[in-house]
């Protein structure tokens, strides 16, 4: 590690004022606390602290989707050699073709996202923020995996720009930065987005694997669902499990709860809220198969059905436990979260034209967190100026 | 007597405590100051110039806005220096002792609020709102004493007060002719002070459950337009040694603690004293650089060898500035031994939150926008929500300030939740800012 430290010493001086590369000092200063503790002591107040910080706080999120994203992995080349009928595929063969597939998005998504960071940093004059670390795995585990990358980056740079730096960067913003991407694709690119042909790579990927007969196409269980094709729809032990077409991350509720586990027990992500929002996905999903009708098709789904299928769970677990863009308050986080999981199943349900409403439930109580958490703040002002108004 | 049972909070067991009982003595130190930043609200105007003498308890400076609030000398020699910083700002008031042990006698029979005054123990109390040295004007609503001090290797009071536990009878009976109110006192689990005359609490749970402002929070919380003082036993014993015997003592006992003292231990001492003369020969020498705290590693000072033991203290704490250079991707480390109060690094999986840990100055990441929710909460035994207090004071929204409690808290309250924020925000400084901003705003 000395002769490492050694060197980023030596490099030091072209990143100041004056040096050459003067213009990339945040990057450096980035390069430099990612590699080394910094060595900055306590100037003012407590002269000791927590080794807790942004980056191991994002880095164990971050720990939390991997096995969402090495499923995902391999979900996408047993999607593909299913769609081509290679049925003798081994398991490895799979997951190479998944990880040849998922890889170029990654990069994508991290380049766009990283590059306007490390720009805006430069401008503001600011240390690297690490929020992106997060934002830059969940994008390409929400994107459906045919989705064309200059897509995935026109998206990207806009969710970053205007999703959270004209906020002020991480921590300011008021949407969630990944939903955000998705969201613009969705609306921007619907054709793209949604329908038969997104979710299953039927093509080849940089030469491995093949391709499908023309006109392959393959829609996600809600999709069938809501088209009522519901003799193709998977069982909802198979959802569980996570064989099944949709975007990358979403399948698999075994990925899904792992990630949740590792979330509750760092303590990085609200239990009140993940809680609440499957519970509140079960009342709405039990209330719309109490009312079930054929005219909207979602709704013969059996509400634990509802909380495997489609991105529901996904949603859950890491979208909806964003801390900045979800409810502050622990009575807010309640309220937040069981809106959430009422909405999602209700757009998903009544809304034909939306098969999955987890996103768009998000986004909608993003922009009410802060109206919960002022009612919730309110309540404990109007009791302080009674006490005050009692002596 | 009421129990009162604290949940929030947290007991960081840090390394460098006390073994031994036995009390050291005093060492005679050199010169002896006192610092006009330790007396929140008291802008210095000097009343002793350079060169004159000055008997323990003859005033030395009083404040500007109000010139019955006056600040004393803890010992009898010259006024030698007056250190000066930038615009002419009074640092330290610096006394060199003549060791004759020379004490202004008081009258007892004078006013009580008088002879606080006139004695320098009236600057030794704080009161709220704005933590700062009371108000001449105001009557307060209650005051509160606390007996003990929670923080981190700080010494038991039970201790530093020995037989001067007999005064607080008396100072119980001053203070109370000085509020409509009741005097609460609020004493650990394991040492309840009976028979004083006030009203006893006895808190049980982790720091800041020793903090005043938390006790007040928990008993009778302070609302706008009340005023409350507060005070710690050592000084509520000092009052009542002045109205009983009419001279004002400042000597105390001194705990010397911390990875980077030798043997930590309890020393003679008196307040103001230099820090030279307190840890000369008891530092641990090695190659690293140490910092000197005077104070315990949440609310002290940073000192150097050069500096002196602030006034509101007993207390100095010593620890290594960088225990560990240039430590290679720390916040990837899965090494339990890296201490954290949170679950995503290892140390609690060992059990090891509670066992002793050698901290250093670190600040262990860079500064960011708050992220993580209820951090201080978690922290801070009151009925505040903390973060969005902290917001209202960044962006100084008097109304929302007032609304969200400014006038219960001091900054001291928020030190654990600034050891334990993950965005690094001075929290301390913040609340401190707002406080006199605030003021300012008031008066």
């Amino acid at each position: 590690m000395k002769s490492l430290r050694k060197f980023m010493d030596k490099i030091k001086p072209h990143f100041q004022e004056g040096g050459k590369l003067a213009k990339l000092e945040s990057v450096y200063d980035g390069m430099e606390t990612f590699l080394f503790t910094p060595n900055t002591t306590s100037r003012s107040g407590v002269h000791i602290h927590d080794s807790n910080d942004m980056k191991r706080t994002m880095i164990t999120v971050v720990v939390s989707l991997l096995p969402c994203l090495l499923f995902a992995m391999y979900n996408i080349g047993f999607q593909h050699f299913k769609a081509i009928g290679a049925t003798d595929a081994t398991h490895w063969e799979m997951f190479l073709f998944g990880l040849l597939a998922m890889l170029p998005v990654i990069v994508v998504s991290y380049a766009v996202g990283l590059g306007i960071e490390f720009i805006g940093a430069q401008i503001h004059h600011k240390e690297i923020q690490e929020g992106f670390l997060v934002t830059g795995i969940l994008i390409p585990l929400i994107v459906p995996i045919n989705t064309p990358l200059w897509m995935t980056a026109v998206a990207t740079a806009f969710a970053v720009i205007f999703a959270k730096e004209i906020f002020g960067g991480t921590g300011m913003n008021i949407f969630n930065v990944a939903l955000i991407t998705r969201a613009f694709l969705f609306f921007a690119y619907p054709s793209e987005m949604s329908g038969d042909r997104a979710f299953v790579k039927a093509d080849s990927a940089f030469g491995f694997g093949g391709d499908a007969v023309d006109g392959f196409t393959c829609a996600t269980p809600l999709g069938d669902i809501a088209t009522n094709a519901l003799d193709k729809v998977p069982s909802t032990l198979d959802a569980f499990v996570g064989l099944i077409p949709g975007s990358p991350g979403e399948t698999s509720m075994i990925a899904i709860l792992i990630g949740a586990a590792i979330l509750l027990i760092t303590g990085i992500a609200s239990w009140r809220v993940m809680l609440s929002v499957f519970a509140g996905g079960l009342a709405m999903g039990a209330l719309a198969h109490g009312l079930s009708t054929p005219t909207y098709p979602a709704s013969m789904l059996d509400p634990v059905a509802q909380l495997c299928f489609g991105g529901f769970a996904f949603a859950a677990v890491f979208m909806a436990t964003d801390p900045v863009t979800g409810a502050r308050t622990k009575i807010g986080q309640y309220i937040y979260g069981f809106l959430i999981g009422v909405f999602a199943i209700l757009i998903r349900v009544y809304n034909g034209g939306y098969p999955e409403g987890a996103m768009l439930a998000v986004l909608l109580m993003n922009a009410f967190a802060p109206l919960i958490d002022y009612c919730v703040v309110q309540a404990n002002i109007n009791r302080r100026q009674k006490r005050a108004k009692a002596q | 007597m009421a129990l009162i049972k604290l949940k929030r909070g947290f007991d960081l067991n840090l390394k460098g405590q006390i073994k031994q009982e036995s009390v050291a003595d005093e060492t005679v130190a050199q010169r002896y100051a006192v610092i006009p930043d330790d007396f929140a609200g008291v802008i210095p105007r000097m009343d002793k110039k350079p060169g004159e003498h000055v008997a323990a308890g003859d005033v030395l400076y009083h404040d500007k806005n109000d010139e019955k609030i006056k600040v004393t000398s803890p010992v009898s020699g010259t006024l030698a220096e007056v250190v000066r910083g930038d615009r002419r700002k009074i640092l330290a008031v610096v006394v060199d002792p003549d060791n004759k042990g020379e004490s202004k006698a008081f009258d007892t029979r004078s006013n009580p609020k008088e002879l606080l005054l006139e004695s320098g123990l009236w600057a030794m109390m704080r009161q709220r709102p704005y933590d700062i040295v009371p108000t001449t004007d105001a009557r307060p609503r209650d005051i509160f004493i606390t007996a003990f001090d929670s923080a981190p290797l700080a010494p038991s009071l039970k201790m530093l007060l020995g037989d001067d536990e007999k005064y607080l009878g008396k100072a119980v009976e001053v203070l109370s002719t000085m509020t409509d109110g009741k005097v609460y006192l609020g004493c650990p689990k394991d040492y309840t002070i009976d028979d004083t005359g006030a009203e006893t609490n006895t808190f049980v749970g982790p720091h800041p459950a020793g903090n005043a402002g938390v006790q007040i929070a928990n008993v009778k919380p302070v609302n706008k337009g009340e005023v409350v003082w507060t005070l710690d036993v050592i000084t509520a014993a000092r009052i009542g040694k002045l109205f009983e015997t009419g001279q004002v003592d400042f000597s105390t006992i001194v705990a010397l603690t911390g990875t980077g003292i030798d043997t930590p231990c309890y020393v003679r001492a008196t307040m103001g004293c230099s820090l030279k003369s307190l840890l000369e020969d008891r530092l641990v020498s090695d190659d690293k650089e140490k910092r000197i705290i005077s104070g315990n590693v949440l609310t002290g000072v940073k000192e150097n060898i050069e500096g002196y033991l602030h006034a509101p203290y007993r207390h100095i704490t010593v620890i290594n500035e960088i225990n560990k250079k240039d430590e290679f991707m720390g916040w990837a480390s899965l090494n339990p031994k890296k201490y954290s109060i949170y679950r995503d690094f290892t140390t609690w999986l060992i059990g090891g939150r509670h066992k002793e840990v050698d901290l250093d100055a670190k600040l262990n990441g860079g500064e960011r926008a708050i992220v993580l929710c209820g951090e201080y909460d978690r922290m801070l035994p009151m009925d505040i929500y903390a973060e969005f207090l902290i917001k209202a004071i960044i962006s100084f929204d008097i109304d929302k300030m007032e609304q969200l409690g400014i006038y219960e808290v001091a900054p001291e309250d928020f030190a654990l939740a600034e050891f334990a924020d993950t965005s690094k925000l001075e929290l301390q400084r913040i609340v401190r800012e707002g406080l006199d901003k605030m003021r300012a705003e008031m008066c």
